[in-house]
């Protein structure tokens, strides 16, 4: 396959993942600030601080409100991470591989975009807010239900699985860590069932709350970050992430597992060991902000070695015309 | 009757659908009593449907200037054109003397020149032309064929009969959007596939491959299709037919030679490239070889390509027969190589480096339509009839600025065919671009781009100037 191709359906399955993602985080905001209570304000500003765009947001809209903030995320074009711009570039994307993909994968990123940017255009009243991003959601995930259904489960495919998965861990660690941002109103409020209400506000948004409850019964935070973090079956969880992404990445290049060809194998393999050989306690021993915050610049650093390992273009040494005898 | 079909009126014109008012002819009959059986309002709301297919298929063309995610989206009429099997016969057999006949010409210019020789066609005429490289002489692509995709522009006017406008030899475009048309047409009017015998243009896609692989030797030869990228306003062609023949659609970037041949960058190391079925200018394939200032291109790829390392279709060089003044002179290369008279006539044309028929044409602008001799698209075109005095003025004075770069034709009266405007159908002009493809014999897709110029009087059909299309059915 062709470094390029791999590239854009990397890219393409990354960013449609991202639309997915952004629409989460919209939702759970939303949900916890409905649940407030009564003379509290709500707060938008931790959303905006855990998309990792704080500055981009503040130069241009200056003060947190429900309004700006979904604007930015959702519609703004000069957002390169919105909603809007997502679909964007994920339709470029498309439109560069359209002979690699599905007929069906195409007209489904098309179509995906077309609701997106009329919506972004027409403007969304709360009332429809919600209905978008359950919208948003169900296109995305009627795209990676096309993509299972008619793309072979070849190279190509695992490189899509392998962008999806390794944007999703990415989204994960950021909804959970949405709660660390969201203050509650005293201290004292921990532990109360308030607490608990915006604990399966987060578990809901990540679609997570009824296979939670279907492990663990009821909810603690403990509990909650443990199923986020290191279920390995709920294929929104983190290490399930990494497992699936670890597969793929072996089935691209061939090696097996437990062993490395790559530098995007090991260090892909070390972040996976780690959520297998450990538990909650290991990893949020010092923060769980502070572990979520780390895990997020290893999985960078995974993307990065993935990049320099398939997709980016290398010189191929060759002694190019005339240098042969004839 | 929701739709009054005794009162259209083809007003003087060859019309494709009507004989004469309120008359249709034999083959359309069946379509037109189906319109008029629908309820008030049908035809309008599938017109709507078929537009809603396009924008989620995403069909475009034109990608430059628009602020719209660059495309445009494609415009479309249902209401089809319809060519009878024996005029499809006649045309097919046109279109199979006149490819062998552009071929054994474009292999002669680059060999022994026998016809410049014999002085058929002018010396200067060919070492003028832009689509003449010199690179290229000498050349010897597979089986002595240069162009191997051809789409060949004809009109129909006032006596009945086809012309050829124009021969598009270098890289003609369009093909998908009689692929996707079909779809469209499928989806709106299913019953009417059910009652026509309309012959399939499916099958193109596979006919591509198998005129590309015959230019190798090779068993399983490794085709590819070289697009300039997304940017380029025929992509989604080259993606869709890349897609329909499951090969790699490859941007020069992909692409590097190494050791003589061609190789492509895949993310298992360099991989080897037997054919290339190339959507880039000639000019723009190889800095080394042609243009050194270009950035796009694939270094060292021509050099390959002498050696037979790897195949390309059109061979470049093809653009000499694409020139509008070398046009003229085709039935002449059709009498010259096959000894046959041409089956499908030119358009009668002025060459305006010939003196005597400047002469005529500066002093009949009024009459005439001047095209560029290497533009195309309908860039460059002035139509007499329509120009202003000042516009006919600025034309004679580029002419004799540049006589080599401009040809003059008759204004024709191309032929209509009924299309829907707003809730009745009114007579639009149109041409024909057949597909015609050569590998170890000629093949004639039964279908083509019917293109319709969509203003009211306008004989411009040009998607980049007001432009639409329409399915083609042929029947069979």
């Amino acid at each position: 396959m062709l470094s390029r191709v791999a590239s854009s359906i990397y890219w393409l399955n990354r960013y449609i993942e991202r639309a997915e993602n952004y629409a989460r985080f919209i939702e759970v905001n939303l949900n916890l600030t409905l649940d407030l209570p009564r003379g509290t304000t709500e707060q938008w500003e931790p959303l905006v601080a855990t998309t990792g765009d704080h500055e981009s947001f503040t130069g241009r809209y200056g003060k947190a409100t429900k309004e700006t903030v979904i604007q930015f995320l959702l519609a703004d074009a000069e957002n390169a991470n919105s909603i809007l711009s997502c679909l964007l570039a994920a339709r470029e994307n498309a439109r560069s591989v359209r002979e690699v993909i599905s007929t069906d994968m195409w007209e489904q990123v098309n179509r995906f975009y077309l609701i997106v940017r009329a919506a972004a255009s027409k403007g969304l009243s709360s009332q429809n807010v919600h209905a978008f991003l359950a919208d948003v959601k169900a296109n995305s995930h009627l795209f990676l239900g096309i993509t299972d259904a008619t793309m072979s489960h070849g190279e190509g495919w695992h490189f899509a699985r392998l962008g999806r998965l390794l944007e999703r861990a990415d989204k994960t660690s950021r909804i959970l860590d949405v709660k660390y941002f969201m203050l509650l109103p005293t201290v004292a409020e921990v532990g109360t069932p308030f607490d608990i209400i915006q604990w399966s506000a987060l578990l809901k948004s990540a679609s997570a709350l009824e296979m939670y409850y279907k492990r663990f019964g009821r909810i603690s935070p403990d509990d909650v970050a443990t199923f986020l973090i290191l279920d390995s079956t709920f294929p929104r969880a983190i290490r399930y992430c990494l497992i699936k992404s670890e597969d793929s990445l072996h089935a691209i290049s061939g090696s097996e597992h437990g062993s490395y060809q790559n530098l995007a194998e090991k260090r892909l393999g070390r972040l996976r060991a780690e959520l297998d050989f450990g538990d909650l306690e290991d990893c949020v021993s010092g923060g769980l902000h502070e572990f979520l915050d780390r895990f997020q610049g290893e999985l960078n650093r995974v993307g990065d070695a993935v990049f320099d390992t398939f997709l980016a273009p290398r010189p191929i040494h060759s002694t190019i015309t005339g240098a042969e005898a004839q | 009757m929701s739709i009054r079909f005794s009162h259209y009126d083809p007003e003087g014109y060859y019309d494709e659908l009507y004989e004469e008012k309120g008359q249709p002819r034999p083959g359309s009959t069946l379509l037109l009593r189906k319109f008029a059986s629908l309820p008030e309002g049908e035809l309008k709301k599938r017109q709507e449907a078929a537009e809603r297919v396009i924008l989620n298929m995403g069909m475009t063309f034109g990608v430059y200037g628009s602020d719209d995610g660059h495309e445009q989206i494609f415009p479309f009429d249902i209401v089809p054109r319809i060519v009878s099997a024996s005029d499809w016969e006649h045309i097919e057999s046109g279109l199979r003397q006149r490819m062998r006949a552009l071929n054994l010409f474009i292999d002669d210019v680059y060999h022994d020149q026998k016809i410049l020789k014999n002085g058929v066609i002018p010396n200067e005429l060919i070492y003028s032309s832009k689509g003449f490289l010199q690179p290229c002489m000498g050349l010897n692509p597979p089986r002595g064929i240069w162009c191997h995709i051809a789409g060949i522009d004809l009109v129909r006017i006032s006596d009945g009969r086809y012309y050829v406008l124009e021969d598009n030899t270098r890289c003609p475009s369009g093909v998908a959007y009689v692929l996707e048309a079909r779809q469209v047409m499928k989806r709106t009017f299913p019953e009417l596939f059910e009652a026509y015998r309309v012959r399939p243009v499916d099958g193109y896609p596979i006919q591509l491959l198998e005129t590309l692989r015959s230019l190798s030797d090779l068993p399983d030869p490794t085709v590819v299709i070289l697009t300039p990228g997304t940017f380029n306003s025929a992509y989604y062609e080259h993606s869709l037919l890349a897609q329909k023949m499951g090969v790699e659609l490859v941007e020069a970037s992909d692409l590097v030679v190494v050791d003589g041949s061609v190789h492509m960058r895949t993310t298992k190391g360099s991989q080897r490239v037997d054919v290339i079925y190339r959507r880039i200018n000639a000019d723009y394939l190889d800095p080394l070889a042609f243009r050194n200032d270009s950035v796009l291109g694939v270094p060292g790829l021509m050099d390959s390509y002498k050696r037979g390392r790897v195949a390309l279709a059109n061979a470049p060089g093809t653009g000499v027969s694409d020139d509008k003044a070398v046009y003229a002179y085709i039935p002449k290369i059709i009498n010259y190589y096959l000894a046959e008279e041409p089956i499908l006539a030119n358009v009668p044309t002025y060459v305006c480096s010939d003196r005597r028929d400047r002469a005529y044409v500066l002093e009949h602008l009024d009459q005439l339509v001047v095209k560029a001799t290497n533009e195309a698209g309908g860039y460059g075109m002035m139509i007499g009839p329509h120009a202003s005095t000042q516009e006919r003025a600025d034309c004679a004075r580029r002419i004799e600025a540049d006589p080599r770069n401009y040809i003059a034709q008759p204004t024709l009266a191309l032929s209509r065919v009924p299309t829907l405007v707003d809730d009745h159908l009114e007579g639009r002009h149109v041409d024909l671009r057949p597909y015609v493809l050569y590998g170890r014999d000629v093949y004639v897709l039964p279908g083509g781009m019917t293109r319709v110029a969509l203003r009211k009087g306008s004989l411009v059909v040009n998607s980049s100037q007001g432009g639409g299309n329409k399915d083609t059915w042929v029947l069979s």
